[in-house]
Parts: C-alpha cells; structure tokens; sequence
C-alpha cells in the first residue's frame, strides 16, 4: 500500500509534460476525523492546480501532505517521478522511511505558509540565503547576488537588512516567496498565502504570485481568493469533506459547475 | 532626527544626560567616596592588594567558568524536558527540581565534605593522575556551582524552546533541513535570544553566589575580605570595598548583556 519502489513509475511518454506531483488515493486521519479520504491529485510540469474549499474540507492538509509536513494515513505521494518512501510509524499514520530523500524533495519545494513564517532572528536577506547556503550548499557569495535579485523582484531590494518583525504582512509574504525561489524549486506550494494579511495588502501577494505563474512555474495553491484562482490556475480542484467533489478548468469549475454542493460554495463566496 | 549633523545629535544627548537631579546625585556620590577616602581607614590595603586582585581573578574565573561550563548543560537539560521523549525529560526535571529545591550552600558542602572525604578510601583515586586536582578544593565548587546554574538555567532554557513558535521550526522543516540544521540554525538562536533577558538576571544572581565557595577554603574576593578583618579587626572598609567590586562586575555584566541583547530586534515574530 505504501513503500513501492519508484523505479515502477517511470515519467510518462504520453507526449505531455512530465508530472511534477502525482498523489494517489491519499487518506489522513487525525484520531478519529477522517480529514481526506482518498484524494487524488496530479500538476505537471508549467500547470498551476488551485485547491478550493470550505473550511475543514482537508485542502490545506492535502498540501501539507505532498511534502509530509503532515504524515499521511496512507497513500502514494510523487514529486518530479520519485516517490516519497513511506512507513508505519507506529500511530496508524506513514512517516517518511528515508529521512534524507524527503529532506531532498523538500529542499526543492518552495513552500509559502499562511503565516509566512520567515525565520524571525535573521534579516530578509539572512532568510533568503539560509537554505541554498546551508541545504543546497551553494556558495555564499553567490547565494547572496541571487538573493539580491530575488528581493529586487518582489519589490524588497531596499529591505534586506531589515528583521521581518518590522515588515508589514504583504512584504513579509513577498519576502516568504522570495525565500522560497531561492531554492530554484521545480514546485512552489502555496498555503493559503493571503489569508493572514490585511484586505489591502492581499494585491500585492497575489501580484507576485500572478507573475509567478504566468511565467509557467509549476504551483499547487491553497487559497480563498476565488477571482484569483480563476484568473491563474490551469486545473482547479474542488474539496469537500475530504474528497474531490468536483475538478476540471476554472472556465468550468466557475463557469459551469456541475455539482450541487459547488454552486452553493460559489455562490456563498461571492 | 536626520537634519541634525552628527555633533548636534551628540551634543542634545550630553545636555539630556546632566539634567540638575543627576548633577545632585553625582555630587552626593562624589562626597560619600571622598569622606570614603579621608574618615576611613584603607592603611591595609597596600599590604592586601596582591591578594585582593588574586581574589578578584578567581571571583571572575570561577563565575566565568560555571556559567560557561552550566549554559552548556542547561541546553540539553531544556532541550530535554521541552521535546525529550519521558525517559529523558523525566530525569532532566527531577535534576532540575533537586537543585533548585535545595540550598546551594548544602549541594557545595555534600559535594565537598561528601566526596571530598569519600574520594581519598579510595587507594585506585588515590593513585591516579586527577588525584592533584581532585584533593583541591576548587573543582568541587566548580562542580556545585555548575551543576547549580545548569539547573536554573535548564529550567530557563525549557520555557525558551517551547516558546519558539511552531511555525518557524516548520518552515525549517519545509525547506528540507535536517533535525540537527533546525535545531543549531534556527531553535537554539531564537531560544537563546528569548531567554537573554533572563540569562542576565541569572548570571547576576550566579555572581552573589560565588562567595559560598569561600566556605571550602576557596580564596575568592569575599574570602580575602573575611580574612582582612581577621588580621586588622577592620571591618567596614573591606566589606564597602567588596561591596563596590561586586556592584562593578555586576555593571559589567548588565552592560554586556544588554549590548548582546540590542543585537537582534526585541520583536520576534
């Protein structure tokens, strides 16, 4: 059910482009709440997938799953081809059986929490070089020039000498996704990333990411923002009450859903 | 802030700094120490400054030492009790309860009449080569003095890691570090700058502490003090003269501590 060897998935030779995250009948249960149960998801490479959902629907727990920052139930999880070995941990849940391939795959993962979460006692510049100097080991000096160029790009060049305490909320999440390309990530997970900031700072965030995906990145984006979602998304999946209700083009999640329970979810968020 | 030059903004911050009360103050402080000097007897000390600077160096070395030597134990023995499994939490905290709950006049005394009189029936302690150190009396209130700040400092250290929010320890995680990365790059740094503030007040208090080791014939500052009475029956003169050495390492210290602590902005997230 879970360890399968990841020789047995080679990349497809459909003709389409190869399949960046590929998750498989996932199951996570915290005790006795069965968050998802069986989810599948897959984003190739260029494909922008946006996760919606009422609160509770498991979206961000599915995330959170590709880069078992959550230890799924069960379940297949792949990342580039390469599946993410598994094993019983001994609680009913898969912990990753292999701790240096999962912190592989998470270091090429540009992951943007709800909270930022920028590293609070380093400077943004100090934060953005933290994982390519210290995981990637890329050299310093050249960490620090792509750094430069990373802040420049969401609007922070100035900033980074500053401690993120004394940021606004928008300019800490552009600073989060700043930090999260410089590991050249071959995927970007978004968690919620607007849904802590103040309304008017939310354009901002989403400027960025909007860019971000228009130059093809490969992104899986957890968000409430339903007209950005529409706008940037290639692939939109519907969740609820832990199960994929509804998929398919933003044209048609938006335009023509089919099930019920995604009208009502549309209409009530406006 | 930015119009003034350089040597305005210094000059404001002078004129700030001698207002009238600290003027009056200053005076008064000026007086004490001059009447100090002229109505008080300091004949002694010529003949006691060798060993008065003696007794300083080892007030320093031993303060130096011990908090060195109990910072380093107090971060397993934090570590242990905010993320350890039971089996070593559970003694980390009974250590920590153990000392904390006993004098430390009592642990110096166990350690030195304790072991000092045990380690000698011992012909095999007898012939080794740490028997030069271990007949002294030092290494046993290093020990205590130690072990003592290790246990307030572990206590420290626990409430520290547990209030390192989760959610920076995650991104940590996210981004593929390995446990020992997170723990060295960003929980310890940020446990450590969260306790400062109380690390200061501790290191302080681990001062006042040291002249306990003066009770096993350690010669400190606070022993050349008792034995300056002994010799001249004087007996306010050195104890003021302690009193101002012990207010000045402390400055030291505060000052020391503040500066690390400007480091890093007070804000963390």
């Amino acid at each position: 059910m879970v360890a399968v060897d990841a020789a047995k998935h080679p990349a497809p030779t459909d003709g389409l482009a190869a399949e960046a995250i590929h998750v498989e009948n996932l199951h996570k249960k915290f005790g006795q709440l069965h968050v998802l149960k069986g989810v599948s998801l897959s984003a190739r490479d260029g494909e922008v997938v946006a996760i919606i959902g009422g609160s509770g629907s498991g979206k961000s727990t599915l995330l959170r799953c590709i880069n078992c920052l959550e230890n799924p139930t069960s379940g297949i999880i792949r990342v580039n081809g390469e599946e993410i070995r598994l094993k019983p941990n001994g609680f009913g849940d898969s912990i990753p059986a292999d701790r240096r391939q999962i912190e592989r795959i998470r270091s090429r993962l540009g992951m943007v929490f709800q909270s930022f979460n920028l590293w609070s006692h380093m400077t943004l510049l100090e934060n953005v070089i933290e994982v390519p100097v210290h995981v990637l080991g890329i050299k310093r000096m050249d960490a620090i020039a792509e750094a430069e160029r990373l802040l420049a790009r969401v609007g922070l060049a100035e900033k980074r000498d500053v401690y993120p305490a004394y940021l606004s909320g928008g300019q800490q999440q552009r600073a989060a996704i700043a930090r999260a390309l410089a590991v050249q990530p071959r995927v970007m997970l978004f968690d919620e990333p607007t849904s802590a900031l103040d309304p008017e700072l939310v354009g901002e965030v989403l400027k960025v990411i909007g860019d971000l995906a228009r130059e093809g990145r490969t992104m899986v984006l957890v968000t409430h923002e339903m007209k950005f979602a529409r706008e940037v998304a290639t692939h939109v999946i519907y969740l609820f009450n832990g199960q994929v209700e509804e998929e398919g083009p933003p044209e048609q999640i938006f335009g023509a859903p089919k099930s019920e329970r995604l009208k009502q979810f549309i209409r009530s968020i406006g | 802030m930015s119009a003034t030059t350089p040597f305005a903004a210094v000059s404001a911050a002078r004129s700030e700094w001698l207002q009238p009360h600290r003027i009056v103050l200053i005076a008064i402080a000026a007086a004490l120490v001059l009447s100090a000097a002229i109505f008080m007897r300091w004949d002694w000390l010529p003949k006691y400054y060798d060993l008065a600077l003696l007794g300083i160096w080892r007030t320093i070395w031993i303060l130096a030492v011990t908090v060195t030597l109990g910072f380093m134990l107090a971060v397993p023995l934090g570590l242990a009790q905010a993320a350890g499994p039971f089996w070593l939490a559970w003694p980390a905290k009974a250590f920590c309860t153990v000392i904390r709950g006993t004098p430390l006049l009592l642990q110096l005394w166990l350690l030195y009449y304790g072991l000092g009189s045990l380690f000698p029936q011992y012909p095999w302690i007898r012939q080794s080569e740490l028997w030069p150190i271990l007949r002294q009396a030092w290494p046993y209130a290093v020990v205590a003095l130690t072990l003592s700040y290790a246990a307030y400092e572990g206590e420290v250290m626990r409430g520290a890691f547990a209030g390192v929010p989760r959610g920076q320890l995650e991104a940590a995680r996210a981004f593929g570090m390995s446990p020992w990365k997170r723990f060295r790059r960003i929980w310890l740094p940020q446990a450590i700058h969260r306790a400062l503030p109380t690390l200061a007040g501790e290191t302080v208090l681990q001062l006042k502490a040291t002249p306990l080791v003066a009770t096993i014939t350690v010669i400190d500052i606070y022993a050349v003090a008792s034995r300056v009475r002994q010799d001249t029956f004087i007996v306010y003169e050195p104890l003021l003269l302690l009193a101002l050495i012990y207010l000045i390492i402390t400055g030291i210290l505060v000052f020391g501590f503040r500066k690390l602590e400007a480091k890093i902005p007070s804000r963390l997230g």
